[in-house]
């Protein structure tokens, strides 16, 4: 659950407070929750990293990078977060 | 992967550990805590002690949210998912941590319905799908993942939705980094200070640790060269007669914390008199709790709460492995009754448990470093 999973912002999704965003997750779409990032400009193909299906701090390319090729290593504890994030229906 | 290389480089590695240990006193002995579960796991994955002289130790802290909680509240969730017509739902990792009438996996082969869920938006989603029955999220974690607890309960309001609530569980870094410093059983030099917890609460809110205790602390990323570099800030201090908060992970973490999710937090929850830490007791002002206003989505408060407190199993060390005070091989049981499969103590269970760290990886750290660095 401490996993922080980086994501690229697709599109803004409109209604429940316009707080909503589709994500490329690994190349999955997932939507996620942007209402801690109230004070920061986020645009379309920006990174973020994602905990518990919110975004928690803006990265760039590189660091999301770094992140997603940590994640892999670890190996089964990502495996579960990652099917965990697919099971999750946020909205 | 051109980006990652650099955080792995073998040469950059070896670099850093003869400027670390240039850096050291020959005589002197540096016990260096990593507050942090993820920074844990880093360590044993690729064996970062491997690289630091024989006389720095990398003693590790209590930062995994999943170890901190006592047997007490695992009962307490069981008795909550037990009432009729609840659905109580938690982290996964939270399903097999033993508490004194089993785990939630084992309440649930009694009848429960206990559910794994990724996200808090997802246990409200489960409330809103069936408006008949209560949905209790167990919520668990740090400054992390608080916030997103307190917007999920923000939520729940905005949308009217009367069958959720919160068995709050958060609990807060700071007032656990305190009870370690004040123990008499651990004299530590410095502190590697926690990367996701900081990205919220910044990193102002350790500067008494520096200006009170005199020791040095740095916020660090999660890469193996990360953490070398955070020794070699700490060891660059000590040489410079320092004592300072620095932020190694600045490509993440802002000196100021998130501004947004720090109001959030300050809104939806209060601060606990009292909460008891598995391991380390009771420690005041050192967990969260549903504030007032929103009381009607606290758990504790719509439900009845046995709250009764049970000691941890005789042979579990997991206190003293939480306080810095045993390495996770010194336990009477790592290994033997007590792993991954079939955990006695929590610091077995999560992935960011310095005991299924070792388990996984500590053993092969060295040879999984030259491994896998130089492949």
């Amino acid at each position: 659950m401490c996993l922080a999973i980086p994501g690229q912002l697709v599109s803004f999704l409109p209604g429940n407070g316009d707080q909503l965003a589709l994500v490329d997750v690994v190349g999955v779409k997932r939507k996620i929750n942007i209402g801690l990032m109230d004070d920061v400009k986020l645009e379309i193909g920006d990174y973020v990293l994602i905990h518990v299906g919110f975004a928690m701090s803006k990265v760039d390319e590189k660091e999301a990078a770094e992140a997603l090729s940590m994640l892999e290593l670890m190996g089964q504890a990502f495996t579960d977060e990652l099917r965990a994030v697919a099971e999750s229906s946020i909205e | 992967m051109k980006f990652v290389d650099e955080f792995r480089n073998p040469e950059l590695a070896q670099v850093l550990s003869r400027e670390i240990a240039q850096l050291c006193e020959p005589n002197r002995h540096y016990k260096i805590m990593e507050v942090c579960g993820g920074h844990t796991h880093t360590i044993y994955r690729y064996g970062v002690q491997d690289h630091l002289p024989e006389n720095i130790e990398l003693v590790h802290g209590p930062g995994c949210p999943v170890c901190v909680i006592p047997m007490g509240r695992v009962d307490d969730g069981i008795a909550i998912a037990e009432r009729d017509n609840v659905i109580l739902t938690c982290f996964g990792d939270m399903m097999r941590v033993p508490g004194g009438r089993g785990s939630f996996l084992e309440a649930n082969a009694r009848g429960t319905d206990i559910r794994m869920v990724y996200s808090p938006l997802d246990a409200l989603r489960i409330a809103r799908d069936n408006p008949d029955r209560q949905v209790v999220f167990y919520a668990i974690g740090f400054e992390t993942t608080a916030p997103s607890t307190a917007l999920t309960i923000l939520r729940a309001e905005a949308e009217g939705i009367d069958n959720f609530s919160v068995f709050c569980n958060h609990v807060t870094i700071i007032p656990a980094i305190k009870a370690i410093l004040d123990s008499p059983d651990l004299r530590l030099d410095a502190f590697i200070g926690p990367g996701h917890v900081s990205t919220v609460i910044g990193c102002r809110p350790y500067e008494w640790i520096s200006r009170d205790f005199g020791l040095p602390l740095v916020c660090a990323g999660f890469e193996p060269l990360d953490l070398l570099q955070s020794v070699y800030m700490i060891m660059k201090q000590f040489t410079e007669g320092r004592a300072e908060v620095e932020n190694q992970y600045s490509r993440v973490v802002s000196y100021d914390g998130n501004p947004v999710a720090l109001k959030v937090l300050a809104n939806v929850f209060a601060l606990r008199p009292f909460f008891e830490w598995r391991g380390l007791g009771s420690i005041a002002h050192s967990a969260l709790q549903v504030a007032p206003k929103f009381a009607k989505y606290d758990a504790e408060l719509r439900f009845e709460i046995p709250g009764v407190r049970v000691a941890d199993p005789k042979a579990c060390q997991c206190g003293e492995v939480l306080k810095g005070v045993l390495k996770p091989w010194e336990c009477k049981v790592f290994g033997t009754a007590c792993t991954p499969e079939t955990p006695i103590g929590t610091c077995m269970v999560s992935s960011e448990g310095a005991c299924a760290a070792y388990y996984n990886f500590g053993q092969y750290a060295k040879q999984r470093l030259t491994l896998e660095v130089l492949s």
